[in-house]
């Protein structure tokens, strides 16, 4: 089951060409989190998204991982903040 | 195809130097970058064009060749040929253009760019083009009409040439955010795939208002039925009611209607409420006789 939503922390490494300590640091900062099966780390197919966005934000604005951290959150906040006023929008139909 | 002004789009004069216009970009897309912007489309344009921008001024090669032929575009290509004329002279061995992009396709690029710099004017010094692995997401907009979603129905959508078969609950949210996992870009690299997003844009041509689960709806009251009370016949979304009014029924009197207002979402057979709201029609251009009886009840109202 671990196979088919997991992929190896090893394999998303070779693949970004990044090195597993930075791994670590994404896990130590909450900004993904691993799975392990036999002592082997794996990464869930959902947080690739993530990570990719980490990745690019690292290199295209040089941010650290602080700043990103930063950003993750307020991201968030704003999600939340939008689906709020899409209901309070459809609310305001009614007066309309 | 119009000119570009990459000095322009950056904002930053003619004679800047590689800091400068480093720092500009850089200081542009920590503003514009569409991981900061989801969704916007505006930010993810203004960033192609400033990405463009930095592609070109970043490269002294490519800023010389823009500098000197940019207004005219069109002498780009005897640019070229100059230019390779000149390497072959001196024999010189250099690698023309730079390696391909990942991850930046040239739909990203504008004409005016393809045009003067073709695909070789590319690299990799602007955006990043880390290896992608997972597939693209894909967003896509669905537009129904609030009739359409009251019965939970199948689509077959075709996003990206790909047919996709999508059950559609009764009861979706206008602006309401799906995502149907691994239906977006192929991974690369034995990657999983994207996802597709879809946000549902449903539009009311009907006489309900809709918040929530509930419908909400004006009815007309004739004076009197609303003062003597009665039976009127109400549209509903799925049919006509048949509803008793009370005597001295007041204008602008609220009326519950339980399950008849719209699906939950997600939970078959459970309704909203339809709230009905009476608006009293004073009739107008009354009898002499009319008029009389009213002179009457109002004689008989100050009696009392």
């Amino acid at each position: 089951m671990i196979e088919a939503h997991f992929i190896s922390a090893k394999t998303i490494c070779t693949q970004y060409g990044i090195e597993i300590s930075f791994v670590h640091e994404l896990v130590e900062f909450g900004l993904i989190t691993l799975e392990f099966q036999e002592e082997e780390a794996f990464i869930h197919q959902d947080q690739i998204g993530d990570l990719e966005k980490i990745l690019r934000l690292q290199q295209d604005l040089n941010l650290n991982l602080e700043a990103i951290d930063v950003i993750f959150n307020l991201l968030r906040k704003e999600k939340a903040l939008k689906e709020e006023l899409a209901i309070l929008r459809n609310r305001l139909k009614l007066y309309e | 195809m119009a000119y570009i002004d990459y000095y322009k789009t950056l904002g930053i004069p003619k004679t800047a130097t590689e800091k400068e216009i480093k720092d500009a970009y850089r200081k542009l897309a920590r503003k514009y970058h569409p991981d900061l912007n989801p969704d916007n489309k505006e930010a993810e344009s203004k960033f192609k064009e400033i990405n463009e921008a930095n592609e070109v001024l970043s490269n002294p090669e490519n800023r010389k060749k823009y500098d000197k032929y940019g207004e005219n575009w069109k002498h780009g290509e005897e640019f070229e040929k100059a230019q390779k004329q000149r390497q072959q002279q001196s024999q010189y061995s250099g690698q023309g253009g730079f390696s391909g992009q990942q991850g930046f396709s040239g739909e990203d690029y504008s004409d005016f760019f393809e045009s003067m710099f073709g695909a070789g004017g590319r690299r990799t010094s602007g955006r990043s083009h880390s290896p992608k692995f997972k597939g693209q997401d894909y967003h896509a907009e669905l537009h129904l009409d609030l009739k359409d979603v009251y019965t939970t129905q199948k689509q077959v959508l075709t996003v990206n040439d790909k047919k996709i078969r999508l059950t559609i609950p009764a009861g979706v949210e206008n602006e309401q955010l799906i995502k149907i996992k691994g239906n977006g870009g192929e991974g690369y690299n034995g990657g999983p795939n994207g996802d597709l997003y879809i946000k549902f844009i449903i539009s009311n041509q009907t006489y309900f208002k809709r918040e929530g689960n509930n419908l909400y709806k004006d009815v007309d009251l004739d004076l009197y039925t609303s003062i003597l009370g009665g039976e009127i016949l109400v549209d509903t979304f799925d049919g006509k009611v048949k509803l008793k009014v009370q005597p001295e029924t007041k204008n602008h009197t609220k009326v519950k209607l339980k399950g008849k207002g719209f699906p939950v979402y997600k939970k078959e057979g459970e309704f909203g409420d339809l709230i009905l709201t009476y608006q009293v029609k004073i009739p107008t251009n009354l009898s002499a006789k009319e008029k009389e009886l009213f002179q009457e009840l109002k004689k008989l109202r100050h009696h009392d």
